[in-house]
């Protein structure tokens, strides 16, 4: 089946048919009725084909549909568990594995207080898990590493370590914690975690602007956009977002060039900086680096510096931003950034509103998309903003001050160079910090995430026609 | 009076930006930083026939580096009665 290709696994394409499906209805105007016949078309039965059951598939269905919807109110949470869809992975905790070979000194079971290890007939040690309360002090004291702390796939991703199991031993999440990033959205093998969509929120943006009569609804694609929708040209899919009924489509790679040249003037006068464009990564400075929210950069991210430009020259204007991002749904909400953003949609969520409305790609004629330089589009992926500011602080003839980047690919790196910041000991005056390995191109919203992205990212970077930050920005000064 | 020159991708790709600097040369030779606005807009709905302006509620279309001034002149400078 083709449209399965569209997507890295099977999880995402049943989370986009369950999407494109209240997008269709929506546009019709027909989802109160027809809502409940959602789980029957996606699950048709006879036979379960996930589950135990086919009662148990559309029941999760139906949780998908509820999350498509908007999700929880009551969670301010833009992250949510499908408790029912959680498969409690057994793989939690301490096992022994196959290195055991069965030795005599037992250091395990001495060790262990709950008396939960025994031996078989080969003397190889077996964890009661009624008794084991993961404390792990058997695999410290095996002299083989035999045993091993397998982590559950949610619990692997969040690096911030935001998950746990509650008392059903499903996935948890803890929103003091949790940044949003979506990292266990996308690693969960049965598509227990979800993020809330706002797609209902944007075709009624759309309806009600009466073909863009009443006000201009404009769409802002994040740079990653470049490295997405393999099958088709850039341009098809800029034409496509057009057929969906918005007025216009702008690169958010503008709103990085702006970013990236008043970051630099910011830096130089500062003297230590970290980047405010990842909203991850700037929640997590606040959720665990309190001491460091001075030094994150004042700037408003891309996404909402654009957004902001385009309200001034139309005040009318709804913006709506689509990306690879599930924490930009968090960060449109932020006082400082909900005046300018009206809406935020993934790549899956478009994908999914494109093929409700059954346009067909590949047919399209090409439509430009073309504002920024070569470094605001190269924002997309790792260490682009750090090429970004470098050039900014030598356009702006900046170039006494001694930059010193540290580039952050992924949460994991980012903790480390901001425990560093935090005792003053980083080799560095500016920190880079993008919560997704790889950069936006590693967002959870993204469809794919291939090896190549980083290169389609670059390759689009050099056909911007604009060849530094300075000619393209300089209209909106 | 206000001009607005439209930015969006199609125009910006015809030459939107060396048009705002035309504009912008036009005005200060003018003298006429106080009464002229002159802002960018994303898009005025003529991507075909672009570079469009907006001189107040008149779209102008197919403006070029070329025909700049002599546009600038037309609608601006006539008008102003000068």
């Amino acid at each position: 089946m083709a449209t399965i290709r569209k997507f890295d696994t099977k999880v995402q394409h049943l989370k986009y048919k369950v999407l494109r499906e209240v997008a269709r209805y929506a546009f019709e105007d027909r989802l109160l009725d027809c809502y409940h016949d959602i789980p029957k078309k996606i699950v048709p039965g006879p036979k379960p084909t996930m589950r135990c059951c086919i009662y148990k598939e559309r029941a999760i269905v139906e949780e998908r549909i509820r999350l498509a919807l908007g999700g929880d109110p009551e969670n301010p949470n833009v992250i949510e568990v499908i408790e029912i869809a959680c498969d409690e992975c057994p793989v939690g905790g301490y096992q022994v594995t196959e290195s055991c070979r069965g030795c005599i000194a037992h250091r395990c079971e001495d060790v262990c207080r709950r008396g939960a290890i025994t031996f078989d007939e080969h003397q190889k040690a077996h964890i009661d898990k009624e008794k084991c309360i993961e404390c792990g002090q058997c695999a410290k004291v095996c002299p083989y590493s035999a045993i091993a702390n397998n982590k559950r796939p949610c619990e692997n991703a969040c690096k911030v370590k935001a998950i746990r199991r509650n008392e059903n031993m499903a996935a948890s999440i803890d929103n003091d914690k949790c940044i949003a990033c979506g990292a266990c959205v996308y690693q969960c093998p049965f598509g227990a975690i979800v993020d809330k969509s706002f797609l209902l929120e944007v075709i009624n943006l759309l309806k009600a602007s009466e073909d863009n009569t009443k006000y201009k609804v404009y769409a802002i694609v994040a740079p990653s956009i470049s490295s997405q929708f393999s099958y088709a040209k850039l341009g098809q899919i800029i034409t496509a977002i057009r057929r969906l009924g918005f007025y216009h489509v702008v690169e958010v790679a503008l709103g990085a060039d702006m970013v990236a040249y008043e970051e630099a003037a910011e830096l130089a006068e500062k003297g230590f900086l970290t980047s405010s464009c990842c909203p991850a990564f700037v929640d997590y400075i606040h959720k665990q680096f309190p001491s460091l929210v001075k030094d994150i950069s004042h700037n408003l991210s891309p996404m909402a510096t654009i957004a902001r430009h385009i309200k001034k020259t139309d005040p009318e204007a709804k913006i709506v931003f689509i990306g690879p991002c599930t924490a930009k749904k968090m960060e449109a909400q932020k006082e400082s950034v909900q005046p300018w953003v009206d809406s935020v949609l993934t790549f899956e969520e478009l994908q999914a509103l494109i093929d409700a409305r059954d346009i067909d790609i590949p047919s399209l004629e090409e439509t430009a998309l073309d504002n920024a330089s070569y470094y605001g589009r190269i924002f997309a992926r790792s260490g682009g903003l750090t090429d970004a500011v470098r050039e900014a602080l030598k356009e702006r003839g900046l170039t006494d001050f001694d930059f010193q980047p540290v580039s952050c690919d992924g949460i994991e790196a980012c903790r480390t160079a901001l425990l560093k910041a935090s005792k003053n000991v980083l080799p560095g005056n500016f920190i880079e910090g993008m919560a997704c390995v790889g950069g936006c191109i590693g967002g959870a919203g993204c469809l794919t995430h291939g090896e190549k992205n980083k290169n389609e990212v670059d390759k689009y970077g050099q056909e911007a026609m604009e060849k530094t930050i300075t000619s393209a920005i300089e209209f909106t000064r | 009076m206000k001009i607005s020159v439209c930015v969006g991708s199609s125009c910006h790709l015809k030459g939107s930006y060396k048009i705002i600097e035309k504009f912008k040369e036009c005005i200060a030779a003018n003298g006429l930083e106080d009464s002229v606005t002159l802002q960018a807009a994303f898009c005025l709905g003529k991507c075909t026939n672009g570079v469009s302006v907006k001189m107040d509620d008149e779209i102008v279309c197919g403006v070029s580096e070329e025909n700049a001034e002599a546009v600038f002149n037309q609608y601006v400078l006539q008008k102003s009665g000068r």
